[in-house]
């Protein structure tokens, strides 16, 4: 249940972010999730939209560079240890975190996170095996 | 204490230098026309022969030599005495394919060394002077000229070559260093650090010859003021030896040429043609004593002026002005050699866009170089360790081309400013 996020490059200056999310806002785009990786140079935004083919086209157009990739989203029981226990699981299976961030959004007691793995596949159903729900894009109402 | 090194040369008459040149320029065009086919040849496709060159006056019938001709005759091609004779190379630093490796017999280094004693003599150097050199040994020309050019004088010779500088001010405090020869940024720097460890009282330099890179006359005053020293100015290149083809004397308007071995001409760098005393152009130089690397008409890419106005210093030779820039674009970042062309070559390599800008500064008296390379969708990935790891290779393949470390800035595409459709590739942001 792949989820597309999109990344930009972006270089560390004051206003960046701003212009990139104030494009995605005229253009009634919504974010569902956004992350920074960052040097102190440049950075990659890694963001969840409600419409990814229209949110690229734009970004495009602007000029901006960018790819997509495949991500998971999980719901994690919103209580103490409940991401610690996701991680062990992970950590005990050998499945690499290329990175992880929160979603905007979430379900009665449980926190939506972005998971970029090394093994999607033994991800998912690592994730079924301890009952953690994988979250379609549909759900989040991601087309 | 002795004004002059060579008094009877550096005073010598109008009349008498021009006697030398004369004499010296017609034996060694006729010694590189037997000797150096490389340039035999440029003759003849000018159609120009020894016997039309009877003095000064005929030098603008030779052809050029340029920085292309050291490289298509690398490594031999210009040599002008069999290679037993020659007893030592110089080179311009670390910079793949335009490399300039110059000889020298044992007579041109003595003559270099000469010049190089003129200018300490001229800033006031004598055998009861402590000389710190500071230049860098090796390769470069810098360290083992003022080196030579101590050593004839008779000062004491500190050759402690360039960096370490806790080391420097130990020596120079130990031993008490009366003049320091160094690049001038070098020099900026460590008058800096000798107020940061309080030294300043336990300084005993009176003068400073800096040179190999451009400096202005407020920084000048700065390093003067920051060592309590007079600075003084030096110039050379490998190509016509290394430092002393000019150097300034305590009047501080200029350089005075060894006219006895360089004769000077200011060209328009775009037609060749020679420009009248005191015009701003190319400075162009023939070597008329050097035996082993016997550049005529060698093409600097420096532009300056020169003057004969009499000197107070008493020196007949005449002045150049400090280089006000050059003609082609090549810069001098920590007194290395940079071409673009070698930066852009690097890039198109390594598959980025031929985009890019160079940024030179001056940061704490050091030159900095940053390079600015458009991100493109190819060399674009989702992971910062890809494009870290990227950067990395593109650093290191830019410190192998240039020999210096260069900074590379990733920026976002389009943003290099771009004037009237051509991109501004060079921002030299140094205040010199
Ligand atoms: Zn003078």
């Amino acid at each position: 249940m792949n989820i597309h996020q999109i990344s930009v490059f972006l270089e560390n200056r004051t206003g960046q972010l701003a212009e990139i999310t104030g494009i995605l806002a005229e253009n009634h785009i919504d974010l569902r999730a956004i992350s920074i990786a960052e040097t102190a140079d440049y950075g990659i935004v890694r963001m969840i939209v409600d419409n990814t083919d229209a949110a690229t086209a734009i970004l495009l157009n602007a000029g901006y560079i960018l790819s997509t990739t495949w991500v998971q989203v999980i719901a994690v029981p919103n209580e103490p240890g409940g991401l610690a226990s996701v991680l062990k699981a992970l950590a005990e299976n050998s499945i690499a975190i290329e990175y992880m961030y929160s979603l905007f959004t979430h379900g009665d007691h449980k926190a939506y996170m972005v998971f970029r793995v090394s093994e999607e596949d033994k991800f998912v159903s690592l994730m079924a095996s301890l009952g953690v729900a994988v979250i379609p894009a549909g759900e989040l109402g991601i087309r | 204490m002795a004004k002059y090194y060579q008094p009877e040369i550096e005073t010598a008459s109008r009349e008498q230098i021009l006697q030398w040149q004369n004499e010296r320029l017609v034996a060694q065009v006729r010694r590189v026309w037997d000797n150096v086919p490389y340039y035999r040849e440029k003759m003849e496709e000018k159609g120009v022969t020894p016997a039309d060159i009877r003095g000064v006056a005929d030098l603008h019938k030779l052809p050029f030599l340029s920085k292309d001709d050291l490289r298509q005759a690398y490594p031999y091609g210009l040599l002008g005495t069999p290679l037993k004779d020659c007893v030592r190379i110089h080179s311009t630093s670390g910079t793949t394919g335009k490399r300039v490796v110059a000889f020298y017999t044992q007579h041109d280094v003595d003559l270099w060394e000469d010049c190089c004693a003129r200018a300490i003599v001229a800033a006031g150097g004598t055998q009861e002077d402590v000389c710190q050199v500071a230049y860098g040994y090796g390769l470069f020309t810098g360290g083992s000229g003022m080196h030579g050019g101590s050593h004839k004088v008779g000062c004491l010779t500190l050759p402690l070559s360039s960096g370490n500088t806790d080391r420097q001010l130990q020596f120079m405090v130990d031993l008490g260093s009366t003049i320091l020869c160094c690049t001038p940024s070098y020099a900026a720097y460590l008058g800096e650090s000798i107020h940061e460890q309080g030294l300043r009282d336990q300084i005993k330099l009176k003068a400073g010859i800096f040179g190999a890179e451009a400096w202005s006359e407020s920084m000048r005053r700065e390093i003067e003021h920051s060592l309590g020293i007079k600075a003084y100015d030096i110039y050379g290149l490998t190509e016509t030896s290394g430092p002393g083809v000019a150097y300034e004397c305590e009047a501080q308007t200029g350089m005075h040429i060894n006219e006895d071995h360089f004769i000077a001409e200011i060209i328009d760098p775009n037609t060749g043609e020679v420009l009248p005393e005191g015009s701003k152009g190319e400075l162009v130089f023939t070597a008329i004593t050097k035996e082993a690397f016997p550049l005529l008409r060698y093409r600097t890419r420096d532009i300056c002026v020169l003057t004969r106005e009499p000197c107070p210093c008493g020196r007949t030779h005449v002045k150049m002005s400090k280089p006000m820039g050059r003609s082609d674009d090549m810069l001098i970042v920590k007194g290395v050699n940079v071409f673009p062309s070698q930066i852009e070559a690097v890039l198109l390599d390594q598959g980025y866009p031929a985009n890019y800008q160079i940024i030179v500064d001056r940061v704490n008296h050091s030159d900095t170089l940053e390079v600015m390379v458009e991100m493109t969708p190819e060399t674009f990935s989702d992971s910062l360790g890809k494009i870290t790891e990227m950067e990395k290779n593109l650093v290191s393949s830019l410190k192998a081309m240039l020999g210096i470390y260069a900074k590379v800035r990733l920026v976002a595409p389009q943003s290099i400013a771009r004037s009237e459709g051509k991109a501004v590739r060079i921002i030299d942001k140094r205040k010199i």
